[in-house]
């Protein structure tokens, strides 16, 4: 039993995983994913850690297709997070009580066994959590 | 460019007609826009229309007559009609055309909208994950802006709540009962801070208005609504949009803010003038947005706005007076021309229990959709 990424390309499933980006060669401006255009963009990791830009719950399924996330729905939290000097990404949102949520929060990047594939093995998407302290 | 004029205005029902196809509800709406101006389909000099969900519009034809017209198919998302009116009123202002037709109509499967990826130039792990969910992005652009300029629960409340009471009287509508602010407030939660009276729903229905030259319009004795303003603006960088995996950390603007602009110039007035509005409310938070966005007051004045009533019937500045896409439900095709229409009637003095008082003279419809496009009309007697 492996486990495999939604995408290649999207992150890096190292201890302390990273999400990749991309880099205009020409203006510096930094987008999520890297699109597949090697000429006019650079792969660049982006930082781990940012703020809750904004945020809803997801609470009813969503139509397959396109989703793919487990027929047994649990309602999940998404938001958008503000990666200091970078760009501000869409992500699943975890390990947070919804009543939690506060625009502003100090957030961090993980990964998260999103669902399973045909075969059974799971597919890992990245996702933010609340910085625990230390 | 000529003065141009809406001469006919015509509506199917919104909401639900089992065993009326969408293109259908177009073609019957066409029927009543025309009886309207005291034409028919062979004085028709060309058409514009469009669905998104429901066909070609062009095959309308089939439905009202083949007299050989030049009809062209508009898919331009929420801006369809706004599409097709702009279209027609090019065709008149410039002298190439005396009379013609905008159509707009729809019919969507029930249950949410169903976008995929690659519609949009998404990779398809974008909807694999579940962000490919309109509603998302409502929630989360209006939760931003409730935090930004204290913006409460309570005044999404009253926005829902004004629509079914203003949709009560208009019977075009969808959803015409009255619903009361504590039952809007605490129904089930869809995506946060929205609940399911809200949102709007994908629905069904068919809008058609026949323009007309000044001088056309003068000889059928139909001069009283002129088209002051017909704009379509799409995003400018900074802006959020629905469907974004990331976007700028150096926020900008917004296409409605273009897109008004752009009208007060052609219109060569202001917000200040306007007697009353149509807004893209296809949640009741992107009212509240949209009437800042539209220039009509300024960020987190909205509260006290809604808590004096100021956008109801009797307001200072009426807000969606047949309850807009809340009540009427969406049809993608047909919402933006189902605002001109209902701005039409108004100006005209037709409005019935939803009359705006005080003999309205300007009267202004705005309409937003993804990937980023807003069309905005401004009307006058």
């Amino acid at each position: 039993m492996g486990a495999s990424a939604i995408a290649e390309g999207l992150f890096r499933e190292t201890p302390e995983p990273t999400l990749i980006g991309g880099r205009h060669r020409e203006t510096g401006r930094i987008v999520f994913p890297c699109p597949d255009d090697a000429a006019r963009w650079e792969a660049v990791d982006l930082p781990r850690r940012g703020t809750l830009w904004s945020w809803t719950v997801q609470r009813f399924r969503p139509k397959s297709p396109p989703y793919t996330g487990p027929e047994d729905f649990a309602p999940f939290a998404i938001g958008y997070v503000e990666l200091p000097g970078a760009t501000i990404v869409e992500t699943q949102l975890t390990g947070v009580d919804f009543d939690r949520l506060m625009i502003g929060m100090a957030i961090e990047l993980t990964t998260i066994a999103f669902t399973t594939d045909a075969d059974g093995k799971d597919v890992r998407l990245y996702a933010f959590t609340p910085v625990t302290e230390g | 460019m000529q003065d141009v004029y809406i001469i006919g205005i015509g509506i199917h029902p919104f909401g639900r007609t089992d065993g009326v196809s969408g293109l259908q509800q177009g073609a019957n709406a066409a029927r009543a826009a025309m009886a309207d101006a005291g034409l028919e389909w062979p004085d028709m000099q060309f058409g514009f229309g469009g669905s998104d969900s429901a066909g070609n519009a062009d095959t309308i034809v089939n439905e009202l007559g083949l007299t050989g017209l030049p009809f062209i198919n508009v898919k331009n998302g929420c801006a369809t009609g706004g599409s097709a009116l702009i279209g027609s009123w090019q065709a008149i202002a410039s002298g190439a055309h005396d009379v013609g037709i905008a159509i707009g109509f729809d019919k969507h499967p029930r249950g949410a909208f169903n976008a995929l990826p690659a519609e949009y130039s998404l990779p398809e792990w974008y909807g694999e994950a579940g962000f490919m969910v309109t509603t998302q992005f409502f929630a989360m652009k209006l939760q931003r802006y409730m935090a930004l300029h204290g913006i409460s629960p309570t005044s999404l409340g009253r926005v829902a709540e004004k629509a079914f009471r203003n949709a009560v009287h208009a019977d075009h509508a969808w959803r015409r009962s009255p619903v009361d602010i504590d039952t809007i407030l605490n129904a089930q939660m869809i995506s946060d801070p929205l609940t399911k009276y809200m949102f709007c729903s994908p629905a069904e229905g068919g809008v058609a208005l026949v323009l007309a030259s000044a001088k056309k319009a003068r000889e059928l004795g139909r001069d009283q609504v002129r088209i002051k303003a017909a704009v379509v603006r799409t995003r400018p960088p900074g802006s959020f949009e629905v469907f974004a995996p990331c976007m700028d950390i150096e926020r900008g603007g917004a296409p409605t803010l273009l897109a008004s602009k752009a009208a007060y110039e052609m219109a060569g007035i202001g917000p200040q003038d306007i007697d009353l509005v149509q807004l893209q409310d296809t949640e009741s938070g992107a009212e509240i947005m949209h009437m800042a966005e539209n220039g009509f007051c300024g960020d987190g004045d909205q509260e006290e706005w809604l808590a004096n009533g100021w956008t109801n019937i009797d307001g200072r500045l009426p807000v969606n007076t047949d309850g807009g896409c809340l009540a009427c439900g969406e049809p993608i095709g047909a919402s933006g021309l189902r605002q001109v229409y209902e701005n039409a009637l108004q100006l005209r003095g037709l409005g019935g229990g939803r009359q705006v008082p005080g003999k309205p003279r300007t009267a202004y419809s705005h309409v937003y959709g993804a990937p980023g496009i807003s069309g905005v009309t401004i009307l006058e007697r």
